[in-house]
């Protein structure tokens, strides 16, 4: 990790307040609106606001890291990443800095909407919150890289929709919304082998008891080991020629 | 510490070529070029100016040949720092002062220029605390220039650096340039401007459809591409007395008017000028550097319906 270079990549990502308000706001905003008529509802046997924290920081991290990735597509057009080509910097340097600010918006985003649960009533121990964090940034891993990626096969006017649409379907998929489109049979087979599934189950220990089955690391484990040399090979490949 | 091999020359390309579709970009490019050395890629639009510079970058794959700075491949001699360029592009990031960007820049080499130098040295002092997206073309050109100079690097690529620069903006930039030079290092630049080459390189390469047609100092290119030519309305002159004339290498009638194409323009003229008295509307040009390279290049690749854009 070069120090110097994540520092002015996180000073820029911080300057950026609009993309920071609108990532951080829609989590925060459709959490309230959603938990707060039913606060004192149950829904699987759990308080419905601890419930729809953990979709709701799943959507809001998944956010944090697919679109900070994703925004290489303008440093791309702008032609800085053939610049970086020519510095020592290395691909994996530069993409890991770049999964650090995913990460570090990421970590805003679960603190703020455990702050909003904690306002709906909410509580959590200190342990089975931070097992819930943890277990997060590691599910978050190959979704940041997929950012990245993302970021190298659109082009910046076409990132809106494309950022969006995989978001979106992800957290369906993931149950991030509070309800699985399936939960038996092949589909809810399928959704298990997606990690915003696991990153949905990450927020809801609490309630399973426990940490990730042996499944929930295997999937977040293929998913990085494929989605991470894509990356770098289309890094690469990009840099040698706008 | 890397071992800089530069017994063969800082830059040594050997048979290098490359093509986009059936657009013949580079073609057998022969170069070596000495530590030291700044030498001017000339060439008009198309010429493959770029597409030289990205394949000694490592920016872009040759289809064939070689390419070593200083005895290393183009990756690992960015890898080492050796490595600094000024490249062709749209836009600097955004977010950041011009003082953090040249400082994020410096900090990925192993020996970068103080920052506050690289400013100076650029022409970047007075508007170093501005935002990258606040700059005038010419300011962000300057910036660019920074970020390739901060690395101090021993080989210094620059991609047409005064490209869409405003007179004051290009003599600004080659005052800054020459501040720069004289320390030792390998520069190597693009340009279309005869005039910036011949003011600033100590040798000219010239290229015309991916090939180099001339390659020396600039005194002795400038005479091959620099002539003149002399245009008067002289409708009964005959051309081969015209083509006698001191300084005349070439006449040719265009309706009324007579067409000379010259070594030395001002024997020319008085020759003209005196053994023709009848000649009215006399014209003295330079002649373009397109035509100049069309008449240098069409008994090598069949004239002028070849030129194509690249970059």
């Amino acid at each position: 990790m070069h120090a110097t270079f994540l520092r002015y990549e996180l000073l820029r990502n911080v300057r950026n307040w609009r993309f920071i308000l609108f990532s951080l706001a829609y989590p925060v905003v459709l959490y309230f609106v959603v938990t707060s008529p039913q606060q004192h509802a149950r829904f699987d046997g759990v308080a419905f606001p601890l419930y729809f924290m953990a979709g709701m920081a799943a959507v809001g991290t998944m956010i944090a890291v697919i679109s900070t990735g994703a925004r290489i597509a303008v440093d791309r057009s702008a032609g800085w990443t053939r610049q970086l080509r020519l510095t020592p910097l290395t691909a994996t340097e530069h993409l890991a800095a770049r999964v650090m600010c995913g990460f570090m918006m990421a970590l805003l985003v679960i603190v703020l909407v455990s702050l909003s649960a904690t306002a709906l009533g909410v509580s959590l121990s200190a342990g089975a919150w931070l097992t819930m964090v943890g277990l997060m940034l590691i599910g978050l891993i190959p979704l940041a890289v997929l950012g990245i990626l993302l970021g190298h096969l659109v082009t910046p006017d076409s990132l809106a929709p494309a950022v969006g649409g995989t978001i979106m379907l992800f957290a369906v998929l993931g149950g991030a919304y509070g309800f699985l489109v399936a939960n038996s049979g092949a589909m809810f087979q399928v959704i298990k082998a997606l990690p915003s599934y696991w990153l949905v189950q990450a927020g809801k220990t609490e309630i399973a008891g426990g940490g990730w089955p042996a499944e929930a690391w295997v999937v977040i484990a293929v998913w990085t080991a494929v989605l991470v040399p894509l990356a770098v090979f289309a890094y690469r490949r990009d840099t040698s020629r706008v | 510490m890397t071992t800089r091999d530069t017994s063969g020359g800082a830059v040594v390309l050997s048979h290098l070529s490359k093509s986009y579709g059936d657009v013949r970009a580079v073609r057998s490019i022969h170069l070596t070029i000495a530590p030291g050395e700044t030498v001017a890629l000339l060439g008009p639009n198309g010429a493959g100016k770029t597409t030289t510079i990205d394949i000694v970058l490592g920016l872009t794959r040759p289809d064939s040949g070689t390419v070593s700075l200083f005895g290393m491949s183009p990756t690992e001699a960015a890898g080492a720092g050796v490595v600094g360029g000024m490249l062709q592009t749209g836009s600097l990031v955004d977010y950041l002062s011009v003082r953090e960007l040249v400082t994020m820049v410096a900090s990925l080499y192993p020996r970068p220029l103080d920052v506050a130098d690289a400013l100076a040295l650029s022409g970047c002092s007075g508007f170093a605390d501005r935002r990258t997206r606040k700059l005038s073309s010419g300011q962000a050109q300057r910036v660019r220039f920074a970020i390739a100079l901060v690395a101090d690097p021993d080989l210094l690529l620059l991609d047409e650096p005064t490209v869409a620069l405003d007179v004051e903006a290009r003599r600004e930039f080659w005052t800054s340039m020459r501040a720069v030079s004289g320390r030792g290092k390998t520069v190597i630049f693009a340009t279309h401007y005869l005039e910036e080459a011949d003011a600033f390189a100590d040798r000219i390469v010239l290229l015309a459809h991916g090939s180099v047609v001339a390659d020396g100092p600039p005194g002795e290119i400038k005479a091959r591409v620099g002539g003149r030519t002399i245009r008067a309305t002289l409708p009964d002159a005959d051309l081969d007395s015209l083509r006698a004339l001191p300084g005349v290498i070439g006449a040719e009638r265009r309706g009324d008017a007579v067409i000379l194409t010259c070594a030395e323009a001002e024997s020319a003229l008085r020759g003209l000028l005196g053994g023709f008295p009848s000649a009215a509307d006399v014209e003295v040009r330079g002649a373009g550097l397109e035509e100049a390279f069309l008449v240098l290049t069409a008994d090598k690749t069949g004239g002028a319906n070849e030129l194509r854009e690249v970059n």
